[in-house]
């Protein structure tokens, strides 16, 4: 049995319960630096080292942090991982860390970090939610790649700098713009729709985030979920 | 005073807090739904944004010179308790908006259009008046961008969308389309 559950928290956020693609969180980083896949790549190891960090560190702390000030807790704990990422990305690739710019400290306010602090860490073991941690940071890295890869082969005709798709690309430079970044998202969103729609051929189409958990999500507010 | 002018415009329009520079798209995405919420939370981001400038600023000018490295928990920190205080305020003054904005008015705390706000006002070495104008700015920008796209949200509600396509894949390539347009605004400047 245990083996399963420790299976289950580390792949389940990576495709099933995607932070981006299925929860529809740290939309901002998603669209604002995936305009290279460098960047991209930057920006998800980035949030990566924070969120397993925060997570495994909220969990061991979360018998100690009362609970009328968590949140306040979970962000600077937060903010102290994010204030190490800067700070190593500035020593170590000072050109990408300028590309990122003021998203390396916005990390701090990724929805992904807090959410699953609050949903996951703050209830789990350290083990587990290290493992969510992973899983999470995973699953955003894959996001980040497909988002900056498809805006750089199209936007620029380049991956990570190499020209890919021949000298004579036109480039749809508009792809690296901030339009971009929105139909990019819009457009894989519609492919996943599509897809699960064919797989749940015969069944009604799902509606996509669904209306009646939006209500309820609003209507309980007491429970502060991310 | 024209230095305050282009401040105020490009942080309104050609900077775009919202659709040019991606920040506070949970709240864009989230409470964008009906005209009457979006005008409210725009009108509580923008205080919170106002209240955040002048604080950097104090922050800035007589704590942080000595701890630059404090400075990202010490912004958030601030922004939390602002972030407390208005939610105390409106739940004080009007329990019915308190409760149409529900989850989404703490969250203020983590819209990265507040945080970025105070960076960008640190790093741009902005005085207390050109700090205040770019949050007016900036809080302007965001409401019309929230305004905006309630506006299409209502109608898209009577639209016939492929049911493939309802939901946030619309929202998406509308936003998109938003922003082509706000793109326009980019030559304002070389004029």
């Amino acid at each position: 049995m245990k083996p399963t559950m420790a299976r289950e928290d580390l792949i389940n956020p990576i495709w099933k319960n995607n932070p981006v693609f299925v929860q529809l969180l740290g939309l901002c980083p998603t669209l604002a630096v995936t305009n290279t896949l460098a960047n991209g790549i930057a920006m998800g190891l980035a949030t990566f080292f924070v969120l397993v960090g925060s997570s495994t560190l909220i969990s061991a702390f979360r018998r100690f942090i009362p609970n009328e000030v968590r949140i306040s807790a979970y962000i600077i704990i937060i903010a102290t991982f994010v204030t190490i990422v800067d700070y190593v990305l500035a020593a170590t690739v000072p050109g990408i860390h300028k590309a990122l710019g003021a998203f390396i400290a916005l990390i701090v306010v990724n929805c992904i970090i807090l959410g699953r602090a609050e949903a996951f860490a703050a209830k789990n073991t350290v083990w587990r939610a290290a493992l969510d941690g992973v899983g999470s940071g995973f699953g955003f890295i894959i996001v980040m790649l497909m988002m900056s890869g498809f805006r750089e082969l199209l936007g620029n005709g380049t991956l990570l700098g190499y020209h890919v798709l021949g000298m004579h690309w036109e480039p749809w430079v508009f792809m690296i713009l901030p339009p971009g970044g929105f139909f990019t998202l819009g457009m894989w969103l519609l492919i996943f729709g599509w897809y699960r729609s064919r797989k749940a051929a015969g069944t009604k189409p799902r509606v996509w985030p669904n209306r009646a958990t939006l209500k309820v999500e609003r209507s309980t507010r007491e429970e502060v979920t991310v | 005073m024209k230095q305050l002018f282009w401040i105020f415009i490009s942080s309104m329009l050609v900077n775009n807090f919202t659709l040019t520079l991606f920040l506070g798209l949970c709240a864009f995405f989230g409470i964008s739904n009906k005209i009457g919420t979006a005008i409210r939370m725009g009108a509580a981001d923008t205080f919170v944004l106002i209240m955040t400038s002048f604080v950097v600023w104090i922050l800035n000018r007589f704590i942080l010179g000595s701890a630059p490295y404090l400075q990202l928990i010490s912004f958030i920190v601030t922004i939390a308790a602002l972030v407390q205080i208005v939610e105390m305020l409106i739940k004080k003054t009007s329990p019915t908006l308190f409760r149409e904005m529900g989850i989404y008015l703490p969250l203020i705390t983590t819209n990265c259009a507040i945080l970025a706000l105070a960076i960008f006002q640190t790093n741009r070495a902005y005085n207390l008046v050109e700090g205040l104008v770019f949050a007016l700015g900036a809080g302007l920008g965001l409401t019309l961008a929230l305004i905006l796209m309630a506006s299409i949200r209502e109608q898209l509600e009577l639209a016939d969308i492929p049911a493939l396509a309802k939901g946030m894949g619309i929202i998406l390539i509308v936003a998109g389309s938003l922003s082509l347009a706000f793109m326009g605004f980019a030559g304002l400047f070389s004029s």
